[in-house]
């Protein structure tokens, strides 16, 4: 595989002077905010949340403390490490501008960085990439999926790569493939980034193995690896998007055990090991891990809870300026909710997009808030996100 | 030979086999419609599984078995129960998963099986929690099926009570606060919030009728959603409140019923039990943003990634004109002008893909784990679209990098094992007819191997376009 690949013509690329990563993780199916990190010092949080509450920090699989008010998931151990050397953040009582209940639609507003369900075709991610340099094969950014998401949808070029089970393609069959396809861009294009990535990837036989099971906290670690792999390849992609499912916790959510756990601890691996495979780059590094929607405040008849407004998100890396919660709380009393049931949004998504965009890719303001979220004057970048 | 022979078996079926391509060239549009009458007995794969509620059932049973092991041989895993179970939910769900892709790859009526996978996906349910896996092809053998040519209504009834779907999206246990469980929960713990789940009353409003468009109100999906408690599954356990009913089938649970009158998107139901929430679906399935929508992504699915306006409009008159007479609205997509205009259409997605190798080699495949590994890899996972809105229709959604180089091992993988006796310039001209490129023609003609001509034959733009 190798050989086909550099046999590609030497691309003439340009790139920002920034040697900043960026990785993007999507947790698709509308995460709960109030169990990735607790108000445990809201006076209502214990009564609302009845079985659901987490225990308070110090007690028996207790939270860990961020401050006076949040506790942090007890899955979530590593990004607590994270959190006491200031590499970790949170954004609370934050959502993007969508206010129903879709999963659907509220992933499209998310991703897409519009006002509304609808407003634009391609991702606010792709729609910043446009100075960012980059050349086809060597793209600025990656899915680490089979299938872009929309958030990395768009004109400008990105790539993906995920592990593969199926036996290589001959070296001479994909060569007569790339002569067979030179009249048809829309194959061309994506035949020439799929080489590059696969020499990136390289024949790592663990990656080969890698089973592509649902609820495995082995696939989001080695999805990890295989990102931090990216993210330091010589002249490889800057920024990378993953995304992970299973978020939708209706029934038998848990509260320190059980399937939501579950869930976090294998996020938690994931991150961690993404943080040992970046090395050194880990120190310019900032990873944001957002979902579409919160959960509702209450737990519904199956032990579990309904989709909501507001959410958490966390944000880590070595350029994170961190060890904090941001948030503006806006409490859970009856009077205090989103429709009487969820969370308030007191922050807006885009908000936390462009702080980073702004702070750690350079990303000129007219251009976020001409193309990249348009009609967002109402949600200015967040400051201090990044370490000054 | 007609431009319009390759669209029919390509765009409406699932892909030419040696020798299809003059058959269908007598009269493609006849061809199609003469489908609709459907084949007169299943197609034999399907017609030996066993029925969803034995195999609810027989879970059940292994369930247990797994526990009271688990009892009696206090805190030590139990390793043979356990295995057993999961041993029995993989094997249904391969068994069915093969059962459908031997049936889509031998198809004489691809147009009507194409049909079945393309509601299939409008109702889609995800086999990712137990025990969805063994039951989900069996959820489309029993409810869509049946109901694929007939009227919209009576699928969408078939669908909502199916167990698969009660399952799937938390209705079995949904109840209504002021029904008589939830009435005595609440007088014992005054807090606890037993009740009401919305979960499968949103998805019917949002993915299976109305569309999210559609008009419909938080309020909407909060009352619709205590008129179908109690749409729940027989025998849930061996005693108490749930045992009631046929163990695996549909079971209306009186006891967590929202009784009295209900006002859903401005009409008042005072039917009580079961009846209400079957005339809100009637009413749904009439409804004519229901129309619009169902119009919309079945020209998505036949004609192009951005439907055209004309066609979608004729499309949902024919619906409402006909009260939801699903044959009536595919003779009105065939007999249309829109379907015919170009050869290639539609970026196939893995699914549809992975049917046409198979078709394009007559070939039938026999293990389960050959097919589903392939589209686990392609990132579409037989009867797994990992959530309600089901698998997306567009070429955008299919377009990264990784799925093409994907595609591509898998035509290497297919031309190897199944593939390999077939003369690649003769099966191209066989299954691709005029769409075969000079150049694609040229390319396969110089291969240096059959296998390789094979893999450039199936990898070719023309053959991953429908």
């Amino acid at each position: 595989m190798g050989a086909v690949a550099t046999a590609l013509p030497t691309a003439v690329f340009a790139r920002a002077e920034t040697d900043a990563r960026f990785v993007l993780v999507i947790l698709r199916g509308a995460a709960d905010g109030l169990a990735i990190a607790a108000p445990y010092g809201d006076g209502n949080y214990r009564k609302v949340r009845g079985d659901l509450a987490l225990p308070a920090p110090g007690q028996d699989g207790g939270l860990l403390k961020l401050d006076g008010m949040f506790g942090l998931h007890p899955s979530l151990a590593g990004v607590y490490d994270e959190y006491g050397k200031n590499q970790a953040l949170i954004v609370h009582a934050v959502a993007s501008p969508y206010r129903e209940r879709s999963h659907f639609d509220g992933q499209d507003v998310l991703e897409n960085g519009g006002s509304d369900v609808g407003l634009l075709r391609d991702g606010w991610l792709n729609r910043a990439l446009a100075p960012l340099g980059g050349s086809l094969g060597n793209e600025t950014a990656i899915a680490l999926a089979v299938n872009t998401p929309l958030v990395l949808r768009g004109e400008n070029s990105v790539t993906s790569w995920a592990p593969s089970q199926l036996p290589d393609a001959e070296e001479s069959t994909i060569r007569r493939l790339q002569d067979l396809y030179a009249d048809d861009e829309f194959f061309a294009t994506r035949l020439t980034q799929a080489l590059r990535s696969q020499e990136i990837a390289g024949d790592d036989r663990s990656m080969r193995r890698m089973r592509r099971k649902a609820k495995d906290i082995e696939q989001v670690r080695a999805m990890m690896q295989a990102t931090a792999k990216f993210l330091t390849a010589k002249n490889g992609p800057r920024i990378a998007v993953l995304e992970a499912g299973g978020w939708d916790t209706h029934a038998n959510q848990g509260a320190s055990t059980g399937s939501l756990a579950n869930r976090l601890a294998g996020l938690d691996t994931g991150l961690i090991a993404l943080r040992d495979g970046l090395g050194s780059t880990w120190s310019d590094t900032v990873v944001a891990v957002v979902t579409e929607f919160g959960r509702t405040v209450k737990v519904n008849g199956t032990r579990g809870t309904d989709h909501g407004t507001a959410t958490a998100a966390i944000l880590l890396g070595g350029a994170i300026n961190g060890g904090r919660v941001l948030a503006d709380w806006p409490g859970l009393g009856k009077s205090d909710l989103y429709e009487g049931r969820d969370l308030m949004p007191t922050a807006d998504a885009r908000s936390l997009f462009k702080g980073i965009l702004a702070d750690h890719l350079d990303i000129p303001d007219s251009l976020l808030e001409r193309s990249v979220f348009p009609d967002s004057a109402a949600a200015p970048p967040m400051e201090n996100l990044i370490r000054g | 030979m007609k431009n319009s022979t390759v669209i029919a078996t390509n765009r409406f079926g699932l892909g030419a086999r040696p020798g299809d391509l003059d058959i269908v060239d007598r009269n493609p549009q006849s061809w199609l419609l003469d489908q609709l009458q459907g084949p007169s007995r299943l197609p034999v794969d399907i017609e030996s599984l066993p029925h969803s509620s034995n195999v609810l059932v027989d879970i059940q049973n292994l369930k247990q078995e797994k526990k009271q092991r688990k009892k009696s041989e206090g805190d030590e895993p139990a390793p043979k129960s356990a295995r057993m179970y999961g041993r029995s939910v993989r094997g249904y769900f391969n068994d069915q998963a093969i059962a459908r892709y031997r049936a889509a790859a031998a198809s004489d009526y691809p147009f009507h099986e194409r049909l079945v996978h393309f509601w299939s996906n409008h109702f889609a349910i995800s086999a990712d929690q137990q025990p969805l896996p063994a039951i989900t092809g069996l959820f489309e053998n029993e409810a869509i099926r049946p109901n694929v040519t007939g009227n919209f209504a009576d699928m969408l009834l078939a669908a909502e009570q199916h167990p698969a779907m009660i399952l799937f999206l938390d209705n079995e246990r949904s109840i209504g606060p002021n029904s008589e469980l939830g009435r005595r929960a609440k007088r014992r713990a005054k807090n606890r919030n037993l009740g009401l789940n919305e979960n499968l009353a949103r998805e019917i409003l949002e993915l299976h009728t109305l569309g999210v468009d559609g008009g419909y109100t938080q309020q909407d999906v909060t009352t619709f959603a205590k008129v179908i408690t109690g749409w729940s599954i027989g025998g849930m356990s061996d005693s108490g409140r749930f045992a009631d009913g046929d163990p695996g089938t549909f079971e209306f649970r009186e006891i967590i019923h929202e009784s009295g009158k209900q006002t859903l998107l401005g009409k008042s139901y005072p039917q009580s039990g079961v009846e209400q929430g079957e005339a809100v679906l009637r009413d749904l399935a009439a409804h004519p943003a229901t129309a619009k929508f169902l119009a919309t992504k079945l020209a998505r699915h036949f004609v192009a990634d951005e439907p055209p306006t004309r066609l979608v409009d004729e499309l949902a008159a024919t619906y409402l004109e006909t009260d939801g007479d699903l044959s009536a609205v595919y003779e009105a997509l065939v007999q249309a002008n829109e379907p015919w205009r170009k050869i290639h259409a539609k970026y196939k997605t893995p699914h549809e893909f992975v049917i046409s190798t198979f078709r394009a080699f007559d070939h039938v495949p026999d293990d389960a784990r050959f097919v589903t590994r392939a589209l686990d890899m392609m990132g579409q996972s037989p009867f797994r679209p990992g959530s309600p809105e089901g698998w997306p229709d567009t070429a955008e959604q299919w377009g990264g990098a990784d799925g093409l180089y994907k595609r591509i091992e898998w035509c290497n993988t297919v031309a190897r094992v199944v593939g390999s006796r077939a003369r690649p310039v003769e099966l191209g001209e066989a299954v691709l007819g005029p769409a075969l490129s000079a150049k694609t023609r040229k390319s396969i003609a110089r291969a240096e191997s059959g296998v390789q001509g094979l893999t450039l034959l199936l990898a070719s733009p023309e053959f991953q376009r429908r």
